[in-house]
């Protein structure tokens, strides 16, 4: 069977890869007929009507979902395709109370205007009552109109088709979890609708386990616990995650929103130098590190040990102190995707998801390669556009091990290391540089 | 800290990553909260084959329950008694150590647990 999907038209990048990964959350046949970044009508198939609202139940950048009757380039190509598909379902319809409803997008109609096409469907036996405000059934005809058709004068859309409504998603949870309403944030917070996103995407699911090695105010947990995911944290700033206790917390959060069953653990540590066991245990981890543009990149360790030989001994003297705040130093960027790709695959269970958001210049001679590993294969990369620069949220699926190249990995291991090649926040990382320098290139 | 959390963690010195005493890290002066929590029988299973069994009974005892089996239980053991089920849940997902220490058999570093939340920054010396 067909469907359409109606996009809200934002984040175009992403909402294949949503669509696609709540088609692996709920384990179901999808396959994409028809697709257009510029268009908000997405043509789908799926097995059945059943399928088609589990699919679009949990979905953040999807809006409802419609039974596909029929499609034109023109209005009677569109009655054309609506009398060879549907007889066989009107009878279903014949007392339902219903409307009909019209959804142009950059296309505008007068009231009768729209009325006049509507009219045009007089030939579906529909006998039962219409109601505007509580119908059983709802048809909708979808235009897709050119840019600028209104000032332009144009009269006729693209492309039209019709549908069944059959289901709305989860959009609404946008609002829900938006941040001005969140009792206890930072300037670093992810905003609810990509925090959402994240955690569809990286198949967050009930009996799963996550985690967020940059945890914060906890933005991905909350997240991914909404969706039924079981959520651990960490973070090198532990004042972060305790907020000022109670409601100000990262915990508070999870209380805020009725998810305590979802909150695992937050701990205080460094990605670099991480408590964690090297298993698997990780159903999925969702990451936003650190590019130390509002938030410094740094990790344990001294930044120059041969001047500060007093901050070693202090640590030996001091370290067991409860009070006692380690030394840290400024971090490599790139270096740090590395340790998140390694450390996902020696944590993540098989085929669990590693979703992490990295920033790039536009500018292809300063873009920001994206890192590999061969235990680990690219889902998909979604891309969030800014004036001079972007920032991208790249999946990886952990390969089953008996799938991983031998080949691949023992050339991994002799590869060469990114290296620290300096010691300041701005030699340690070229989008911070670039970004304070408005990404000019160099004369 | 969940007790579940524990069986995950190990000593974050990396010269420790590799020696069996390291792991689990051993609570000192723990102060135990219970926490009611709905079970959620999914994510017990899920996280049954993930969990280092060996190392739960050392917790287990040394925070004062009652000895577990010498194996782990099944996924339909569990699934077929709801006591045992209930048990695993309390264990691992409402007791938590709130305020302590946990310490590595290894190298005797101590990491310090306030309100819950356990650090495990090291000073520069074990970095």
């Amino acid at each position: 069977m067909e469907f359409i999907i109606k996009f809200a038209q934002t984040h175009e990048t992403f909402r294949v890869a949503e669509i696609e990964s709540l088609a692996v959350v709920e384990k179901l046949d999808l396959k994409i007929i028809e697709y257009d970044a510029d268009s908000p009508v997405c043509v789908v198939q799926l097995p059945s009507v059943e399928d088609a609202k589990r699919l679009i139940k949990r979905s953040i950048l999807a809006q409802s979902i419609h039974e596909l009757w029929g499609q034109g380039l023109t209005l009677d190509e569109l009655h054309e395709s609506v009398k060879k598909n549907t007889p066989h379902l009107w009878p279903q319809y014949k007392m339902a109370c219903f409307k009909f409803d019209m959804d142009a997008y950059r296309g505008a109609h007068t009231s009768k205007g729209r009325l006049a096409i509507i009219n045009t469907f007089s030939y579906l036996p529909f006998e039962g009552p219409i109601s505007l405000s509580k119908p059983n059934e709802v048809f909708t005809v979808f235009e897709q109109w050119k840019h600028n058709s209104v000032p332009l004068g144009i009269e006729f859309p693209d492309k039209i088709w019709m549908g069944r409504f059959l289901a709305n998603s989860a959009r609404d949870l946008v609002l829900k979890y938006d941040l001005k309403k969140r009792d206890y944030i930072s300037t670093t917070s992810m905003d609810s609708e990509l925090a959402l996103i994240t955690a569809n995407i990286s198949l967050a699911a009930p009996g799963k386990m996550f985690y967020d090695p940059f945890a914060g105010t906890g933005s991905f947990p909350i997240a991914c616990a909404h969706f039924g995911a079981m959520t651990w944290g960490s973070d090198i700033d532990g004042r972060s995650m305790r907020g000022d206790g109670a409601k100000k917390s990262l915990y508070g959060n999870f209380e805020q929103y009725g998810l305590r069953a979802g909150f695992g653990d937050v701990f205080t540590s460094d990605m670099t130098n991480s408590p964690m066991r090297r298993v698997p245990m990780w159903d999925g981890i969702v990451a936003d590190p650190p590019y130390g543009v509002r938030e410094g990149l740094r990790v344990l360790g001294l930044k120059d040990p041969e001047k500060t030989p007093w901050l070693i001994e202090a640590g030996i003297k001091k370290g067991k102190d409860p009070d006692y705040v380690p030394p840290k130093k400024p971090y490599s960027f790139l270096a740090m995707l590395d340790d998140i790709l390694v450390f996902a695959s020696e944590t993540l269970v098989e085929n669990g998801r590693v979703s992490f958001w990295m920033p790039t210049a536009n500018d292809e001679d300063q873009e920001i390669p994206m890192p590999t590993h061969p235990c680990l294969e690219t889902v998909s990369v979604c891309v969030q556009a800014f004036y001079k620069w972007s920032r991208r949220l790249i999946t990886y699926r952990r390969i089953p091990n008996r799938e991983v190249s031998q080949a691949a990995l023992e050339a991994y291991a002799a590869r060469q290391k990114v290296v620290n090649t300096g010691t300041s926040a701005d030699d340690l990382n070229p989008f911070r540089n670039g970004y304070f320098k408005g990404f000019k290139t160099d004369e | 800290m969940k007790v579940l959390t524990l069986n995950f963690l190990t000593c974050a010195v990396k010269a420790c990553k590799s020696s069996p005493a390291s792991h689990p890290l051993h609570p000192k002066d723990a102060e135990l909260v219970q926490d009611e929590l709905e079970v959620n029988p999914d994510m017990i299973v899920n996280v049954l084959p993930r969990l280092d069994w060996t190392a739960l009974r050392t917790t287990s005892s040394e925070l004062g329950f009652p000895p577990l089996p010498d194996q782990p239980p099944t996924a339909e053991e569990l699934e077929a008694d709801d006591k045992k089920l209930k048990d695993l849940h309390h264990l691992l997902l409402e007791t938590s150590i709130s305020e302590g220490k946990l310490v590595c058999g290894n190298c005797g570093h101590e990491y310090a647990v306030k309100e819950g939340i356990a650090n495990f920054l090291l000073p520069s010396h074990l970095v």
